[in-house]
């Protein structure tokens, strides 16, 4: 009987602590949300949105930030996801079973972790030294090559979900293989895709490190895509690391928001991705 | 295709040409496509050679003028131009051993909690949020942890560990001097919540593929839920969990801007867990572009380098374990 109880007893510390654990993962979450709401919240105003970032001492916004990074995250998908895209296409239609399949999966979920501050030195040497100087275009490269093993494994993994039975109707019918995969594997695994490009965007839009040593940052509104280019995440990285309060402020400021824009789209990407397993 | 049914109008030789020229046309997009998405799926293998070829390109130059010394030496002096990579190296390994330690027993209990304990309604929104960690740009976990994390530790926690751990021999020099708030333990800390999300949503996945017999059995001979967990459950995921924690390492010792915030950025090697140090992605960040001098770059890229060396063997074999574990089930 004694044995028993503290077998029992055993099990009880143990589950209480999985418990404790998970309380503590939570926890985490909780204190870091709602710091970054209440410090967040303080400064923001219009005016963060129609200003420049100021010098130091004086008001501003974040508006050349803002639009730099929506400029570096659009031309980073726009680069990065088509090409993943037909990667996963051809992992996932044309070479299935074949060793080059195996070997580039393989080497992608490396790309997937592999550290990002490696993919900005990485460009930094292929374009910004070619070039001269740091530039958008260089910061958008950057971020492709983040995009797309991103994109390559959600588009293989959603296509392999497509049943074979769909593809060997069409295939029936005559329909030649690119057209099978355009007009069948496409739709039918399309919200799916959808999410990959939507945590792939979620992915890049906090990215910094990539960004230091290749878009570079920029104290002033530029669209120009040859010349070092505003975001958020750098303007936080200075901002936050300077002495002054109201640099600091607006770092806070920034932070939240792109926070809330990350944690919006892959909560919508969630949605998306629950609605296809549901089907 | 419409024009390949409705050709009764038209004699038959041109009908047969016209169809003939539709379908080499066909054919032509069949092998353009397919050609396109070959060299898209070359193109991964092209990026990771083109990150190790402009690396070591980068880095001849500082390897040429240190030899192996680099990674031996711990002077990192850009005024004498003399660079070692010791001291980013020891802070890297440090900082993730830190969050690996706290790490993996939360995220195993988590992810024990999620399968095992959870009612069911609930297993969806508690995995969901603790994904969502994993989800936070790793810059909210550096401001945070500069402006919120940091002062508290300073504040709150480190004085009484210091005067606590004071007369006890191996300790009081584990964490020495003062408090400065940021430092080695702190950007392990804030490591291992970035962690944390890795290590759960493995483990969970790999938990819930043990078959229920297995467990029924268990349970059925009298076993307590903890000793279902120590000795089916574990065991029979062990290379998975182990695959899990691999990538959540790989994680770690590439962190580069939540370490960079509050590692505090000092080259050189203190046992003291609360002195402040580097790492290497945390140097490259911060000292990259002031770097003046082809020697001072080529050393940082030499240091991108190692760490790309170390996180690749990591991520294979994390990646070989789940692979693994994988074709099993399909076996």
């Amino acid at each position: 009987m004694s044995r028993y109880d503290r077998r029992r007893r055993g099990s009880a510390i143990y589950i209480g602590l999985c418990y404790a654990s998970t309380l503590f993962g939570l926890g985490w979450l909780v204190l870091i949300l709602a710091s970054l709401f209440w410090e967040g919240f303080r400064g923001l105003s219009p005016a963060v949105f129609t200003q420049m970032t100021p010098p130091p001492g004086s008001a501003g916004g974040l508006l050349n930030a803002i639009v730099g990074s929506l400029i570096l995250t659009f031309l980073g998908v726009a680069i990065g996801a088509p090409l993943g895209m037909l990667a996963g296409t051809y992992m996932a239609e044309y070479g299935r079973h074949t060793k080059l399949t195996f070997v580039v999966r393989f080497i992608n979920d490396i790309l997937l972790s592999a550290p990002s501050i490696v993919v900005g030195l990485f460009i930094y040497e292929v374009m910004v030294t070619r070039m001269g100087h740091f530039s958008g275009v260089a910061g958008a490269v950057a971020l492709a090559v983040i995009v797309m093993p991103v994109v390559v494994r959600t588009t293989e993994d959603m296509l392999l979900l497509v049943p074979d039975p769909l593809r060997e109707a069409a295939s029936a019918l005559g329909t030649p293989r690119a057209i099978v995969i355009g007009k069948v594997a496409y739709r039918a695994a399309r919200a799916g895709l959808i999410t990959g490009v939507l945590l792939a965007i979620a992915r890049i839009s906090g990215e910094t490190a990539p960004l230091l040593f290749t878009a570079l940052n920029n104290q002033f509104f530029s669209t120009n895509l040859n010349a070092p280019m505003a975001s958020l995440p750098a303007v936080i990285f200075q901002f936050a690391l300077s002495p002054y309060k109201d640099w600091q402020q607006l770092a806070w400021t920034g932070a939240l928001l792109i926070t809330f824009a990350v944690l919006a789209l892959s909560i919508i990407a969630r949605i998306l991705g629950a609605q296809r397993t549901a089907k | 295709m419409s024009d390949l049914a409705i050709d009764s109008g038209v004699s038959e030789s041109v009908a047969l040409r016209r169809r003939a020229k539709v379908l080499r046309g066909l054919q032509l997009r069949d092998a353009g496509f397919r050609l396109l998405t070959l060299a898209a799926a070359l193109a991964v293998l092209l990026v990771l050679g083109g990150v190790i070829a402009s690396l070591v390109i980068g880095s001849l130059p500082a390897f040429r003028a240190f030899g192996f010394g680099f990674l031996a030496s711990d002077t990192w002096n850009p005024v004498t131009e003399k660079f070692g990579a010791l001291a980013p190296v020891y802070g890297t390994l440090i900082t993730a051993a830190i969050a690996m330690v706290i790490a993996v027993p939360i995220g195993l209990g988590i992810a024990i909690f999620l399968t095992e304990l959870c009612p069911y309604v609930m297993r969806r929104p508690i995995g969901i949020a603790i994904e969502l960690l994993a989800g936070i740009p790793s810059i909210i976990y550096g401001i945070w942890g500069l402006f919120v994390f940091a002062p508290f530790l300073q504040k709150h926690v480190q004085p009484g560990i210091i005067s606590l751990f004071a007369d006890v021999p191996i300790l009081s020099t584990l964490f020495a001097g003062p408090p400065y708030g940021i430092g080695m333990l702190t950007a392990g800390i804030i490591l291992a919540i970035m962690v944390l999300p890795f290590v759960t949503s493995i483990s969970r996945d790999v938990f819930e593929t043990v078959p229920p017999v297995l467990k029924e059995a268990a349970y059925g001979v009298g076993c307590t839920t903890w000793e279902v967990v120590r000795f089916v459950v574990i065991p029979y995921t062990r290379v998975g969990v182990i695959g899990g924690i691999m990538l959540g390492l790989g994680r770690a010792l590439g962190e580069t801007m939540a370490v960079t915030f509050v590692i505090g950025n000092a080259h050189r090697i203190s046992a003291s867990l609360f002195a402040p140090g580097t790492t290497i992605s945390a140097s490259i960040a911060n000292e990259f572009t002031e770097a003046v001098g082809d020697l001072y770059t080529s050393a940082l890229i030499a240091l991108g380098l190692i760490l790309f060396v170390i996180t690749f063997i990591i991520l294979a074999i994390a990646r070989y374990m789940l692979m693994r574990l994988q074709m099993q089930e399909g076996a």
